[in-house]
């Protein structure tokens, strides 16, 4: 070790592979895990969301975890947004390009995608 | 990529309770259902809740799993890493309540940890001890390099002074004042040396082990600054071969550290020389004494020689030394990071930062917790102990080890901090807590701590070797009920010749058990001695069992279940009874107790 920067290089490096133990994220993304959950094609969009997220640096502010059946399996894949004083966002028949998609507008932008929520499949 | 980590408690407690099979097998059954991209198994240092082990926690959701099986790994694998379903049974809770919601099922959620404040031990339990990119990921190091890339050594000690840390292991010396000493007393010095006291030899103390196993960079990272600071190059590390699993990770640290240039030479291209090397001990009490230990590392037999001179001015191999505890170390990264005014923040008036107790006894949660100085004995015992087991009645709490004292359930309430636990007779000692109720009997514990001394005396001084024998003979003679009120004199006056003219610290505070237990609980000594009876029923000598012959049913349960044949059927039958009630014939028994659990009346006393 000969520097500082060399140092600062392996903690920003590593940073990410610790992070998730913090579970400080203000933000938590809920993926539908259940057995109608992983059938709908569940564990794909689960790790667009891991992958993405991380990709975009949001890994310290956003966590994503898993849950059991939501009970609207004819909906799944659903994944569930909460933020910290905000309602909570559910978005349904998820895949994994939407969910680069929510990443970039809803995460990033802070823009809720209306057309993948559950409003708009009501009815 | 990894979504998942399964941290599963790789500490002494967790590894005799079977944590190494656990992590095999959830590496198995990960790789069985095609997780192993996805989650991720690391082993860390110690939790804390060492009473519910082995533990193991899942992120991202901080799930807090206890008493993991085997059997059980298939399961959690299989429907919460799987599919996202907790299990619930598996789950720990302070209540009992059903688990309604994810938070509330996190491991910080939960009344062990809430009132903790972990600095000490930040680490454990959260990164992997044998990965130093782990430490680095949660800025270890850092302070390393700021302290040579930013300070001048007097600042560094400035720092650590102005923080107000005490040194962890016993008697709270002023660190900085520590580090001060060994810098300026000797200008001239050709050679200085930095140590870390890791010997820890109290019964019932485990911090030291544990920041060692599941943190050991942050050790290494404070002997460095150390080191610095005082104008060093060479750290010795003195631990007990008792402890494998702290001694193989230290090294693993080590190693890596020399493989980074976190150790070697030319620290961060500064120019800065230091490495470090292990001494194991043989687990001898004595080496926890610092002019001991020094000797030890030496390689000479570990006895204590008279300070002065301290070891400031001649410490090891006869150069200036710096010798502290590694819970004092385990604070230094810390306070060079976030800054002195943090620290001081923390704690009481003269006692500031946290301090890591190993609670144990007759408490609920045994493990280790850390706590701001100045937490109440109550809330220690109470809240994040979660209090007495089995309904009793808490009597006293001894801290210190061998060279501390009984708190009495009157102080549960006094702030713990160094020196109101001076006032009331007992001392910080390193941080053991061991907690007794009201079936304990503080004649037998004060003679549990004084067998402990007398067998670990290394013998170089004759208060120490004879005294301590003496004084051990005296309290056998009371819990035999063989003793005289004078005898209680005698050993008052012993004990304070003892604490007078012993040589090394240890003999001098080898007699606080006997003076506190006879501070609080004289009548306890003055019932063994005048009534001829151990109110706690523990002193086999002074018991006697004996059946209530109106409540025997005549049933024989316990005649068949008496290994001595002490129990015979008489000739009287209670009114109302249809069998002869049996009797203990005083003489033939041993006093073994195993009659009274037999009867479902509750017609066997001991007293």
């Amino acid at each position: 070790m000969k520097s500082l920067a060399e140092l600062a290089a392996i903690r920003d490096k590593m940073k990410n592979k610790v992070v998730l133990r913090e579970g400080s994220g203000d933000t938590r993304v809920v993926v539908g895990m259940a057995t109608c959950g992983i059938a709908a094609g569940a564990r794909p969009v689960l790790n667009a969301f891991v992958e993405g997220i991380t990709a975009a640096d949001l890994a310290d502010k956003v966590t994503v975890t898993q849950t059991g059946c939501i009970g609207i399996c004819q909906f799944e894949p659903v994944v569930e947004i909460y933020e910290s004083d905000k309602e909570k966002v559910t978005y349904v028949k998820m895949t994994p390009d939407k969910a680069a998609e929510i990443i970039e507008k809803h995460l990033k932008g802070g823009q809720v995608v209306a057309e993948y929520t559950i409003n708009n499949y009501k009815g | 990529m990894i979504r998942a980590q399964v941290l599963i408690c790789g500490g002494t407690g967790c590894t005799s309770s079977g944590s190494v099979a656990i992590q095999e097998a959830f590496k198995q059954q990960i790789e069985a259902n095609g997780l192993a991209e996805e989650v991720k198994i690391v082993q860390t240092g110690c939790f804390g809740l060492c009473a519910l082990g082995p533990v193991v926690i899942v992120y991202p959701d901080g799930t807090f799993y206890s008493r993991v099986t085997e059997e059980d790994v298939k399961e959690i694998v299989s429907e919460h890493l799987l599919k996202g379903r907790i299990v619930e049974r598996l789950v720990y809770s302070d209540t009992g309540a059903e688990v309604a919601d994810v938070k509330e099922v996190s491991l910080n959620d939960t009344a062990f940890y809430r009132s903790q404040m972990r600095v000490a031990l930040r680490n454990c339990g959260v990164i992997n001890p044998e990965n130093i990119d782990e430490y680095i990921a949660m800025d270890g190091y850092a302070a390393l390099g700021k302290v040579l890339t930013e300070m001048t050594p007097e600042q560094v000690i400035d720092t650590i002074l102005d923080s107000g840390l005490r040194g962890r292991g016993g008697a709270g010396f002023p660190t900085g004042k520590k580090w001060q000493l060994a810098r300026v007393l000797v200008p001239d010095a050709d050679q200085k040396y930095v140590a870390c006291n890791a010997d820890e030899g109290d019964p019932g103390a485990f911090m030291d082990r544990s920041v060692l196993e599941g943190d050991p960079h942050a050790l290494i990272e404070a002997m460095a600054i150390a080191a610095y600071a005082i104008g060093a190059n060479r750290g010795f590390v003195y631990v007990r071969a008792e402890y494998p699993i702290a001694v193989h990770r230290l090294q693993i640290a080590i190693d890596q550290a020399r493989e980074y240039g976190l150790l070697g030479k030319d620290i961060f291209g500064t120019g800065f020389d230091f490495d470090m090397e292990i001494r194991l001990g043989a687990g001898a009490f004595v080496c926890g004494e610092e002019t001991a230990l020094m000797t030890s590392i030496e390689g000479n037999r570990g006895e204590p020689r008279p300070r002065p001179p301290f070891p400031a001015v001649k410490g090891l191999f006869g150069k200036p030394t710096v010798l502290n505890n590694v819970e004092t170390y385990a604070n230094v990264p810390q306070i060079i990071l976030k800054g002195a005014d943090w620290f001081k923040s923390i704690g009481t008036e003269k006692s500031k930062g946290t301090k890591v107790f190993a609670l144990g006894g007759n408490i609920e949660h045994t493990g280790l917790v850390e706590v701001p100085m100045g937490t109440t004995l109550r809330q220690i015992v109470e809240e994040i102990g979660g209090g007495i087991p089995n309904g009793k009645k808490f009597k006293a709490a001894q801290t210190g080890g061998p060279s501390g004292g009984c708190i009495p359930a009157e102080y549960l309430d006094i702030p713990i901090d160094y020196d109101n636990l001076l006032e009331i007779g007992s001392m910080m000692g390193s941080g053991g807590l061991i907690v007794m109720d009201e079936d304990s009997c503080m004649v037998d514990i004060a003679k549990f701590f004084l067998e402990f001394t007398v067998d670990e005396s290394c013998g170089k001084c004759t208060p120490c070797r004879i005294g301590t024998k003496r004084l051990l003979e005296m309290l056998d003679n009371i819990t035999k009920g063989k003793a005289t009120l004078e005898d209680l004199d005698r050993m008052e006056e012993l004990c304070y010749y003892i604490k007078k003219n012993a040589l090394c610290g240890l003999g001098q505070t080898a007699p606080n058990p006997v003076l506190s237990t006879l501070r609080y609980f004289r009548d306890e000594y003055v019932a063994h001695i005048v009534d001829k009876k151990c109110p706690a029923g523990v002193c086999k000598e002074l018991l006697t069992y004996s059946i209530i012959k109106d409540k025997c049913f005549g049933c024989g349960m316990c005649a068949k279940a008496c290994p001595a044949g002490a129990i015979t059927k008489t000739d009287y039958t209670a009114p109302g009874k249809k069998l002869p009630a049996y009797e203990i014939d005083p003489a033939k028994c041993v006093k073994c107790g195993a009659c009274v659990g037999t009867c479902k009346f509750k017609a066997i006393i001991k007293g």
